[in-house]
């Protein structure tokens, strides 16, 4: 068995399980935001349920509209907040406390190797990056897992990603995965796993390897995984004393293929407006000009994402000719960037930069597009209409062509820069 | 469990975000997130549904985001049923959760056009198109799908359970 079968297989307490078998699984943690967690929480009441099936196996994270940005949203803040407080959740993170959901689960020890994790948030793929089972579902089954801690999978068919060769100075996970999807196409691995190895993925630091796993689902995939080694049983014990038993693959563990990717020479890698698989090396993009560049979220708001693009930035002006969001993935990230000084970086180069949350990515606050405008994004979605107007254009790429572009008012190749 | 309306069509990788774009997730009414539904590809969809309609869509329908707003705007909006060529995951078991039928076939779509009228058998997969006199068949939905499916959902089982 590979590894998700093997974590399937602990978790339903089956002794084999193979693609395509539906499952019972036993869910180890379950996470929603304000955005599906208002729903889970008016579900709740509806269906005449009192309690959760572990308060300790549950997180609450507000993360989409940080802080509130209309009465609306504010509404929606207060029915999650007082269905964390009438449940008496421990794990409740309000505005200011927590971050990114999926930053959230990964700092403050929730994810640990060989579980199951579901989250009411498609990006809940990123914690494969650590070695667990984790995917996105709605708020109706999270309802469902609220109450009976179970779910029912179907065992997906995992395509193995194996990756060799070293990154050029500049490039790193964000530009491979872009690669990959180019390769995959933006619904190739529908209901399937995809298992990042090689001698790339061992290098490549856990921060790096959630970069990787997050953006598994832009390819359909139901789940992104990297077998886990000395690293993250380093990092996730330096994030919780819970007890965790890592699941490896077999030796003879069976993929439905194996794509070989090398990163040698490989040049930072764009995603064109509307499509994820939209993919071009950045050389050959032409003149793109941009009116804003965002670096944050999910998928490149860490620390390595933040210093990266603070080195390039440092003692230099964002163009006048555009302008540039930061928000770090997490109120640990930004006290962390704020020590290492590099939020006096960012201020300095005239970013904006704002609270811990999912910032501009999914198009209602923090950074909202207009009509014909053009930006450049280290998140993880370009469809039409993501951060804003729908005659609006979102290019996605890495945090060091983010702060090369916001120099520059255009898509730029960070080697290019004096 | 049969149901029988008019088609609308669209085409492949009709996502979350032009189903239901992220400024309209704090609404809480559903009926006014069904007047939004498919604003992304057609602002006046709702109208043109408001009577129930078969939705017969390409690959890849409902991609992205697990946000439950998705089938909920388009259940409000008088979707009946949904034929596709393929679902993204999640979509696919929101919608069921919900109550809201989806089938995949990969032949109706190019032998439908807009105002067909459709009927769609969901317990042996069978989809017959009136106007050109034929049957098409999807991939039936396992029982314990069709199950939650004609208890409205999830949600009613769920409070059945609990009784």
């Amino acid at each position: 068995m590979n590894i998700v079968e093997k974590i399937l297989s602990k978790a339903s307490g089956e002794k084999e399980v193979t693609p395509g078998q539906i499952v019972d699984a036993k869910i180890d943690y379950a996470m929603i935001n304000e955005i599906t967690g208002y729903l889970v929480a008016k579900y709740f009441k509806d269906v005449g349920a009192k309690k959760v099936w572990d308060k300790e196996r549950v997180t609450i994270i507000l993360d989409h509209t940080i802080p509130a940005p209309t009465a609306q949203a504010a509404e929606v803040h207060r029915i999650v907040r007082d269905f964390a407080r009438d449940l008496d959740i421990p794990g409740f993170y309000d505005v200011g406390r927590g971050g990114v959901c999926h930053q959230v689960m990964v700092e403050k020890g929730y994810v640990k190797p060989g579980e199951v994790i579901v989250g009411a948030d498609s990006h809940t793929v990123t914690y494969g990056a650590l070695g667990a089972f984790s995917t996105g579902i709605g708020s109706t089954e999270m309802t469902s897992v609220f109450i009976t801690g179970r779910l029912w999978f179907k065992v997906p068919k995992v395509i193995r990603i194996d990756v060799a060769g070293e990154f050029d100075r500049f490039v790193g996970a964000k530009d491979l995965f872009l690669r990959v999807a180019k390769e995959i196409g933006f619904s190739g691995a529908t209901y399937m796993g995809l298992e990042f190895t090689g001698p790339t993925v061992k290098n490549m630091s856990v921060s790096s390897r959630l970069t990787l796993c997050n953006m598994a689902i832009e390819v359909g995939a139901k789940s992104g995984i990297v077998e886990p080694d000395e690293k993250t049983v380093e990092y996730v014990k330096s994030r919780t004393s819970d007890p965790f038993t890592p699941l490896n693959g077999d030796s003879d563990a069976e993929y439905d293929r194996t794509l070989n990717i090398n990163v040698d020479g490989l040049p930072s890698q764009i995603a064109c407006p509307g499509a994820v698989d939209n993919v071009k090396p950045v050389s050959e993009l032409g003149d793109v000009e941009l009116d804003q560049i965002y670096i944050g979220s999910c998928t490149n708001g860490r620390i390595e994402d933040l210093q990266a693009a603070a080195d390039i930035l440092r003692g230099r002006q964002v163009n006048p000719r555009t302008r540039l969001v930061v928000v770090p993935a997490s109120q640990e990230i930004f006290i962390d960037a704020m020590n290492k000084g590099l939020i006096q970086t960012f201020a300095e180069a005239g970013a904006a930069i704002a609270t811990a949350s999912c910032g501009a990515c999914y198009g209602g606050h923090l950074g909202v597009l207009a009509a014909g405008e053009t930006c450049l994004s280290t998140t993880n979605r370009n469809f039409i209409g993501r951060m804003g107007d729908p005659k609006a254009k979102v290019y996605l790429g890495s945090p060091t062509v983010a702060a090369a572009s916001a120099l520059t008012g255009r898509i730029t190749d960070p080697n290019t820069l004096r | 469990m049969k149901v029988e309306a008019k088609a609308l069509k669209y085409g492949d990788n009709i996502n979350t975000d032009i189903i239901i774009p992220g400024k309209y997730l704090v609404i809480m009414d559903e009926e006014e997130l069904g007047r939004h539904a498919m604003e992304g590809i057609d602002p006046v969809f709702s109208g043109k549904s408001r009577d129930g309609i078969v939705l017969v869509v390409g690959d890849n329908f409902g991609s992205g985001s697990s946000r439950e707003q998705a089938p909920i705007a388009l259940k409000n909006a008088n979707v009946k049923c949904i034929v596709a060529k393929s679902f993204a995951r999640i979509f696919y078991r929101n919608a069921i959760n919900l109550g809201l039928p989806v089938l995949e076939c990969s032949d109706l779509w190019s032998e439908v056009i807009e105002g067909d009228i459709l009927t769609v058998s969901l317990e042996d997969g069978l989809i017959e198109n009136g106007r050109i006199r034929r049957t098409f068949k999807a991939q039936p939905l396992p029982p314990f799908i069709l199950d939650i499916i004609q208890s409205g959902g999830l949600l009613n089982k769920l409070k059945q359970s609990l009784k």
